[in-house]
This record gives C-alpha cells, sequence and structure tokens, in this order.
C-alpha cells in the first residue's frame, strides 16, 4: 500500500471499528485484559500472538457471540457493544470462525445462498420468492472466484479440508460486507491454495472496499497481506505497526517471533 | 442435480405427493368404509406428524406437545360445527379448520417465546406441561368437551351444499386438504426458509453470524409445526365422530414423535411412512390381539438400530451406496483416460 511521503490535505480514512478497554474474565482467566484498537476504512488488519492470548475471545466479545465483561464496540461511529451477531451481521460485518464452520449437508452452492438470502427481502418476501433468493448467479461468481467450480453440487462435508475453508472465507463475503474478521482462514491450507487464498483476499478488499481484520499464525501470510498488524499477548496489546515495524519490534521477538 | 442436499431432493417430493395424491384418488374406490377410515386416518396423522417433522426434523426442536395441538383442533372442530354449526352448515367446518390452525399456530409463539428466550430445550418441558395441562382440561371441563364421556354427534363437513356422508367422499376431502397442507410445506421447505430452518438446527452459532434471525425462525418453525396439528385435528373430528380426550394424551404425543422419528426426521416424506408405521400397522397387527404393543415396540427398536434414520435412512443408504459407486466408477473412467 502506498503511504504518501508528504503531509496532504485529506480526511483522514474513516474508522470503521474501534474496540475501547475491552475486557473478557472466565472466572480467574483473564482471556481479554482491556484491549483498545481501531480498524480504519479500506484496511487489512493483522492480530497475531501466541496460543491462548484472546484473539478468538476478543472476535467473539466484538461480534456478539460473548458478552464482553467491559468496555466498548463502535462500528461507524455507533455503539454495537453486545448486539446479536444475526443484527450485527445485517450490519454488514461477517465473520468466519477459527473452527470450520460451513454447513455440511448443503451443497456448496446452498452453503453460499444461505450465507447471503438473509440480506435479501424481507421474511415474507424470502417465503413467496424465489428458492434461490435470487442468489444463483452471486453465488456462482463466488464459486468462480474461488476456484470451486467442479464443486457447486457437492455436499460441502465432502469437500477437502482446504476446499471447506475456501467456502468458509467465500461465505462470509456472500452478502457483500463491509467489514469481515477471519479468524486464522489459512490454517491447515496447503501453499497452493494459500497463495490462492491470499490474492482472493486482496481482490476483494481492493474491488470491493472491504476492510479485514485477519488472525493469523501464519507469519509470511499476515505480514505479506495486512497493512498493520496488533500483536497481542496474554489478553493484552503488546504492540501496533506496520508489518515491517512488528518485525523489528524487539518486543514482539522477545514475545513471539523469537520462537 | 438429484445428488446432495435436501433441496434438490425436495422435486423429487413434489412428484411422489402428486403421483400418490393420484393414486390414492382412484385406489380405494372398491374400498369398504374400514379401509376408507385406515387411509383416511393415515392421511390425517400424517399431516400431524409432518408439523412435527417441521418442528423437530428440520428445526431441531424437541416438541413433547403434538397431540394436544392435534386435540385442540379436534375440540375446536368439534364445538364449532356440531348442532348444526355456529356458522351453518357449509362455512362452519371452513370456520373451524381456521380457527383450529389460528389457535394452535398462537399456542405455539405463546409457548415458544419464553421457553426459547430462555434455552432451546427448555422447549421440550415447556410443552410437556402444556401436554398434560391440555390433557387435564379436555377430561375435566365436562361443560365444554364433555369430559370422559367425550363429544359425540360430529358431522362430516358440507361441500357444495352436499353433505359428506358417504365415506368415499369425505376420503376424497381428507385427501384434498392434506395435499393442499402438503404442498404449503413443500413450498416452505424449498424456499429459503427451509434452509434457513435446517442451517439453525445443524449449526445455530454460524448459521446466526451469517444474519439468520434465530429466535425468529425457531419460533416461526414450532408455531407452524404446531399449526399442523392443529388442522389435522380439524380433520380428526369429523373422521372419528367422536372424540374423547385418550388420543390427546402425553403418551399420544409421543407416539407421535415416535412417528417421526421411525419415518426418517428431516426428511420430506418420512411422516408418511412413519404414520404408515404408527398408525396402519396396528390395524394390520389386530390379529396378534394383546400383543401388537409389544410387537409394534420390538420393530420400532429393531428398526432404529437398524438406521437411525429412520425408514427412510435405509433407502437414503442404498443410495448413497449407489452414489459412491458411482463417483468410483467415474474416478476409474477418468484414470483409464488418463493413463491411455
Ligand atoms: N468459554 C471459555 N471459558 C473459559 N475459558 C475460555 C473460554 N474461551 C476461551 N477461554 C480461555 O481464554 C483464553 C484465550 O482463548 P482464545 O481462544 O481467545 O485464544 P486465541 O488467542 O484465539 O488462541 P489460539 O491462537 O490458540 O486460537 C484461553 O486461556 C482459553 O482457555
Ligand atoms: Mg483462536
Amino acid at each position: 500500500m502506498n503511504v504518501h511521503a508528504t503531509p496532504m490535505p485529506v480526511t483522514p480514512p474513516a474508522t470503521v471499528l474501534k474496540v475501547e478497554g475491552l475486557k473478557k474474565h472466565f472466572g480467574g482467566i483473564k482471556a481479554v485484559d482491556g484491549v483498545s484498537f481501531h480498524v480504519n476504512e479500506g484496511e487489512i488488519l493483522g492480530i497475531i500472538g501466541p496460543n491462548g492470548c484472546g484473539k478468538s475471545t476478543l472476535f467473539n466479545c466484538i461480534l456478539g457471540q460473548l458478552q464482553p465483561t467491559e468496555g466498548a464496540v463502535e462500528l461507524d461511529g455507533e455503539a454495537i457493544t453486545g448486539l446479536f451477531p444475526a443484527e450485527l451481521n445485517r450490519r454488514g460485518v461477517s465473520r468466519t470462525f477459527q473452527l470450520l464452520q460451513v454447513f455440511p449437508n448443503l451443497t456448496v452452492r446452498e452453503n453460499l445462498i444461505l450465507a447471503g438470502q438473509e440480506h435479501q427481502g424481507s421474511m415474507m418476501s424470502r417465503l413467496f420468492g424465489p428458492k434461490d433468493a435470487g442468489l444463483s448467479a452471486e453465488a456462482e461468481k463466488m464459486i468462480g472466484f474461488f476456484n470451486l467450480g467442479h464443486l457447486a453440487e457437492t455436499k460441502a462435508g465432502g469437500l477437502s479440508y482446504g476446499q471447506q475453508k475456501l467456502l468458509d472465507a467465500a461465505m462470509a463475503f456472500m452478502a457483500g460486507p463491509r467489514l469481515v474478521l477471519l479468524d486464522e482462514p489459512a490454517g491447515g491450507v496447503n501453499l497452493t491454495m494459500l497463495a490462492s487464498l491470499k490474492d482472493r483476499l486482496e481482490a476483494i478488499n481492493r474491488e470491493q472496499g472491504a476492510t479485514f481484520v485477519v488472525i493469523e499464525h501464519n507469519m509470511d501470510f499476515v505480514m505479506s497481506l495486512c497493512t498493520r498488524v496488533i500483536v497481542m499477548a496474554e489478553g493484552k496489546v503488546l504492540a501496533t505497526g506496520t508489518p515491517a515495524e512488528i518485525r523489528a519490534n524487539p518486543a514482539v521477538i522477545e514475545a513471539y517471533l523469537g520462537h | 442435480m438429484s445428488r446432495a442436499s435436501i433441496f434438490s431432493r425436495i422435486d423429487a417430493n413434489l412428484a411422489t405427493i402428486l403421483i400418490g395424491a393420484a393414486i390414492l384418488w382412484f385406489a380405494p374406490a372398491g374400498l369398504k368404509s374400514y379401509g376408507l377410515y385406515v387411509i383416511s386416518f393415515w392421511l390425517v396423522m400424517s399431516i400431524a406428524a409432518m408439523g412435527l417433522n417441521l418442528t423437530l426434523g428440520y428445526a431441531g426442536l424437541k416438541s413433547l406437545a403434538q397431540a394436544a395441538f392435534l386435540g385442540i383442533g379436534a375440540y375446536a372442530t368439534a364445538l364449532i360445527t356440531a348442532k348444526g354449526g355456529i356458522a351453518g352448515a357449509t362455512w362452519s367446518w371452513p370456520l373451524a379448520f381456521v380457527v383450529s390452525g389460528t389457535l394452535t399456530f398462537l399456542a405455539g409463539v405463546v409457548l415458544g417465546f419464553p421457553a426459547l428466550r430462555v434455552k432451546f430445550h427448555y422447549l421440550a418441558f415447556v410443552t410437556l406441561a402444556f401436554a398434560t395441562l391440555m390433557f387435564l382440561i379436555f377430561r375435566n371441563e365436562q361443560w365444554l368437551t364433555g369430559g370422559v364421556y367425550g363429544f359425540s354427534n360430529i358431522p362430516r363437513p358440507t361441500l357444495f351444499g352436499a353433505k359428506l356422508n358417504n365415506d368415499l367422499a369425505f376420503f376424497r376431502f381428507v385427501l384434498i386438504v392434506s395435499v393442499l397442507l402438503s404442498l404449503a410445506m413443500w413450498w416452505m421447505l424449498r424456499s429459503p426458509w427451509g434452509r434457513a430452518f435446517q442451517a439453525l438446527r445443524e449449526n445455530p452459532l454460524r448459521a446466526a453470524s451469517l444474519g439468520v434471525n434465530l429466535r425468529n425462525y425457531t419460533l416461526l418453525a414450532f408455531a407452524i409445526g404446531s399449526a399442523y396439528g392443529g388442522l389435522a385435528g380439524a380433520l380428526y373430528a369429523p373422521l372419528v365422530e367422536f372424540i374423547d380426550p385418550a388420543p390427546f394424551a402425553v403418551s399420544a404425543s409421543f407416539v407421535l414423535l415416535l412417528t417421526v422419528v421411525v419415518g426418517g426426521q428431516g426428511y420430506f416424506l418420512g411422516p408418511f411412512l412413519g404414520a404408515a408405521f404408527s398408525y396402519v400397522l396396528p390395524e394390520v397387527l389386530r390379529f396378534t390381539g394383546g400383543l401388537y404393543l409389544l410387537v409394534y415396540a420390538a420393530m420400532v427398536l429393531i428398526l432404529l438400530l437398524i438406521s437411525p434414520q429412520g425408514i427412510i435412512g435405509i433407502v437414503e443408504k442404498f443410495r448413497e451406496r449407489r452414489r459412491q459407486k458411482d463417483a468410483q466408477d467415474q474416478r476409474d473412467a477418468s484414470k483409464a483416460m488418463l493413463g491411455a
């Protein structure tokens, strides 16, 4: 991404997501312990950190799967703390989960249509309208985009792990979201597919202007995909910066990259 | 195209409904009234089971009150249509049908809303309590329901000025209503609603993250499923012409649950098979005398041990094996081609 060398009289990029002092405690475990950060429009923000440092819990608190113990979350300046996941999704925020979550008994196409249908019309129009909710063309596009072409009619449960991972990500994009939170999209995906996944994410970011937050352990993936990276450790933010800055940060090297 | 999900299979279900309806229209012409009664009864219980299949099989909610909903429909219909009917001979049954469906739909909403707010499995307890309560009302509120003596002289509906006293004519009436209700269910399940119901059964967490409003869909699945119980009740009352509380007891709700499971929960045609098993088979097994319940229970047990997915599950197993064989053949063929 280009960084303007000279200060220009442009309005700073709009903040899409803002997290303020977020805490989540499970009994004595402080899984998330006062995390604050923001995400700018069009950004691909990476979150890295050792196992169990609270990354997934942070996502779950932002997206309503868990109630935060403390703290606030804002979407476009509006408080969304504690909203239901379905409501957030309808406001244009979508996600994937760390553990693969496709619907194994639905075909690839049905999975994609499901992922978009609740954004089409009203309850009643969905009952009386076409069975694909008018999304067949969109699903087809997504299937082509993620190279799942020959698998459209296959049950998702019958795909390879990597293919399911691609489908899982594709589902997050069906409704044309503005903000997408991906929890370890590259986990268990082979190198070839990894390259294609990265390529797809970059294309969606560029073409649709979608903003991303990506949790990932794969350093090459994060460092080449993301514009900015947050490092977490033990429920707290350890450092924030560009991939280059993070790589050079002694505290980060000590805590995480060192081993 | 016919592979994979329930949704692509549903058109085969449509064909089955229509062909089945055509066969049933003509087939029983030679049957005596007892035979017609048994088939009519099978259709009525299939509709009740179809509702429960939506609740349990598609949406994954455990309702233990389907027979109570059937009872509400049956008693409402008896009250509305008896003694000349409160809206005249022609309009009393249609009114009773609408009232039965509406009452049970609303009962579904009233029971489901608080239950589903707390936790999904609370619905089982709430419906169990409701089924018990309804049975007590059917039995004890003699002024309304006739109590243990029951409610007799429930008339057959009148269609185009003619009362459907002829058993064949009434059977065909039941058939038409059943087909219409089946078509409505078929339509709903193939619409995006059906997909959402299935999604919330398979993985509510993921479904919610995709914008599926769990509460709305769950409540709808339960209320519509209950309404099918009530609508079946509106056919049940004029079919048997005499109702008492026994067929709407809690144990009857369990038999309906078993019916859905035996047929194959989550399969569109499962309820028809299950109802044949639960309500027609006992008629056939009458010769065993008092042993029939034992034989029936043993058969259920064996069936579910062989195929936890019920009768349809057995069919599916064969189809799946076939599918895999086809796929293997295809792989072999392409391997051969690559080798050449
Ligand atoms: N529901 C829960 N109940 C109790 N403790 C939990 C719960 N969920 C997470 N934790 C704990 O919170 C901490 C953070 O977990 P989390 O899953 O957020 O880590 P993570 O950073 O995503 O790890 P990983 O990289 O392995 O996915 C861990 O110690 C975990 O055991
Ligand atoms: Mg995690």
